[in-house]
């Protein structure tokens, strides 16, 4: 246990495990992994509680993946909600940046230290409630952001793991690389490698393309003996999905007040719609390969688990 | 494993301290000498007193190395992976085909260098002389400078912090011999953070000429890009115009053109018309561009027939001309 309560450890004391999605090369897949990841570890258990936390500053693609474009953040006497993505079940909720903005083309135009205090806030005033998973998404690189999670969440390392995601070109492997070389300098461990953009399938004649290389992550997560945890082809349907096209209503409606109709009724089609591409098949196995790996924390960090 | 190797010399001492807290605002921010960090810092007093937030001592010899190029060009995007430095590199390559074009390509991506890769001088390394560190030559007339030519193996990962990341900036601008260029050409990391604003706050005396914006079809793209060219209005700089990579995907086996990355939003012609912006054109997704960047060989010179490097080409005159050469 950490030597001193901070206001981060006892936020953070009612969350069993939190997964930091990372790769050091930009647009590989992050915030798609990790949006999956939420997804498939919220069906994964019928009362799993799953929060993701976007601390991609300069750009928060998280909200549009969930269909949360447009939500508001509500302040409470007890820190910051944050927003549901699957209504009244409150199973899985979402924080980011991107709920911040007053208008949603705003850019984030932040030096490090404005950077290191947000993360902080998200850390320490959002009240996330019992979870048993938090999803950390970051953003590209081994900087600031980085630093400062690792820095303020050191009080509950033991619970800390990570998902290195990849893209199978040697350009991209050459970044994964570094976000490894990090995480052993920072004693971050490993749950494995995910190769994403592994292949495109012809919607025409079926034929498979190597669109950006493919088995460079494997190969890399041989060498470097960290555990495979699969490829994912490029899922047409699934960017689709994500990309989510048919909200811009909600976008228009005020910053502050959400409208929780309507996110009940999008996220619903999100949750169906992603059950049923190809996509979510594959990433089940992932995510059984996840569960299977994270280390058991002991009781005494487990307050409600007695 | 911050690791530079000898011969850099540490940032300015000016700029930040080498003895700085881990958590130093910068010398020039608001905050110089009032920030948590600051307690207890050698140089706190400095920065309390607001000598430090003059001009940059840097600028001075940052606008007299940057009087012998002609051109500036940013290379932009908010999102990562949309292929900036893949087009920086064909652009560099398109640019120093003409024999009497010097040009530099410098790479401001700290953390996640590619630059070398693709230009296929991953293994080379930076010398110093009397007149500055001078850049890596991938043929007589095209000179880069990265942070990936400081590393003793590619597998070492630059953790710094953003004061530091500004210090080498500011280094690459003022201490690199860049020598008369034509063009100049920044590729930058993904975001709009430390890197950006330094490039343009050391730039600004010596003009920008403008910035090329690169994005991907997909709205969870584009909404970055949005931001970034709203990051290009505030500050100031020109947007030269918005390139679509990626766009569309012909199979190499049955010759149909299918949209891996659907523009649901109307992609980058959308927005372009809702920004005004210029769209300088889209360049298909083509898997040979990938390969060639993976090997470090110019995939206009490989590949000059294929639809991916027609685009390419006019893009590149399509870029010239709006800049008047």
């Amino acid at each position: 246990m950490a030597s001193s309560e901070t206001p981060v450890t006892r936020r953070l004391k009612c969350i069993k495990h939190i997964i930091i999605v990372c790769s050091g090369k930009g647009g590989v897949g992050k915030s798609s992994v990790s949006t999956q990841l939420a997804l498939s570890l919220h069906s994964s258990s019928p009362t799993a509680r799953v929060a993701i936390l976007d601390v991609d500053l300069t750009g928060p693609s998280i909200p549009r993946m969930l269909g949360l474009d447009g939500h508001g953040v509500v302040q409470s006497s007890d820190g910051w909600v944050p927003v549901s993505a699957d209504g009244t079940e409150a199973r899985l909720s979402c924080m980011s940046v991107g709920f911040l903005l007053k208008k949603k083309d705003d850019s984030v135009v932040w030096r490090g230290p404005k950077k290191n205090a947000m993360i902080r806030q998200f850390l320490s005033d959002v009240r996330w409630g019992d979870l048993d998973y938090l999803v950390i998404d970051t953003p590209p690189g081994t900087s600031d952001e980085h630093l400062s999670l690792l820095e303020h969440m050191s009080g509950v390392h033991s619970r800390l793991s990570a998902v290195i995601v990849t893209t199978p070109q040697a350009v991209a492997l050459m970044d994964a690389m570094k976000c490894l070389s990090f995480t052993r300098t920072v004693n971050l461990p490993i749950l494995g490698l995910i190769e994403n953009m592994s292949g495109y399938v012809c919607p025409c004649c079926g034929e498979i393309s190597n669109v950006f290389s493919t088995g460079g992550g494997e190969e890399m997560a041989r060498r470097e003996g960290l555990t495979f945890l699969g490829s994912l082809p490029v899922d047409t349907e699934l960017v689709t999905l994500l990309d989510a096209a048919e909200v811009e209503s909600a976008a228009d409606s005020e910053g502050v007040s959400e409208d929780p109709a309507h996110g009940t009724e999008r996220t619903f089609q999100l949750f169906q719609q992603y059950q049923r591409t190809s996509s979510s098949k594959l990433f089940k196995g992932i995510v059984d390969r996840i569960i299977d790996r994270i280390p058991i924390v002991e009781e005494e960090q487990q307050p409600h688990g007695v | 494993m911050i690791a530079v190797q000898h011969p850099v010399v540490p940032p300015n001492p000016r700029t930040v301290p080498i003895d700085a807290p881990e958590h130093c605002p910068g010398t020039e921010s608001e905050l110089a000498g009032k920030a948590d960090a600051c307690a207890g810092c050698a140089n706190q007093e400095i920065c309390a007193s607001g000598q430090t937030k003059g001009p940059d001592p840097a600028l001075p010899f940052v606008r007299e190395r940057m009087s012998g190029v002609k051109r500036k060009i940013l290379i932009l995007s908010g999102k990562g992976g949309v292929g900036k430095s893949t087009f920086t590199a064909q652009l560099g390559w398109a640019f120093s085909a003409d024999d009497r074009l010097q040009t530099g390509i410098m790479d401001v991506d700290i953390c996640g260098p590619s630059i070398p890769t693709i230009l296929g001088i991953a293994s080379e390394q930076v010398h110093s002389s009397s007149s500055g560190w001078s850049p890596v030559y991938v043929q007589d007339n095209l000179g880069v400078m990265s942070v990936g030519f400081m590393l003793p193996s590619s597998r070492d990962a630059v953790m710094w912090r953003g004061p530091k990341k500004n210090g080498l900036i500011s280094q690459f601008l003022k201490d690199v011999d860049w020598g008369d260029l034509d063009y100049l050409l920044v590729d930058t990391p993904p975001g709009t953070s430390d890197e950006h604003l330094s490039i343009v706050t050391y730039l600004k005396e010596s003009g920008i000429d403008g910035a090329v914006v690169i994005t991907t079809p997909q709205e969870v793209a584009l909404q970055d890009v949005r931001r970034e060219i709203n990051f290009c209005q505030k500050v100031g700089i020109r947007v030269l115009g918005v390139v679509e990579n990626m766009s569309g995907f012909v199979c190499p086996s049955c010759k149909t053109e299918s949209q891996i990355f659907k523009p649901s939003t109307g992609g980058a012609k959308r927005l372009a018309e809702e920004m005004v912006v210029e769209l300088l054109g889209t360049v298909p997704l083509d898997p040979r561009i990938g390969k060639s960047a993976d090997y470090g060989v110019s995939f206009l010179d490989e590949y000059p027939d294929s639809p991916a490097s027609i685009a390419y080409l006019d893009i590149i005159d399509r870029i010239k001309r709006i800049l008047g050469d």
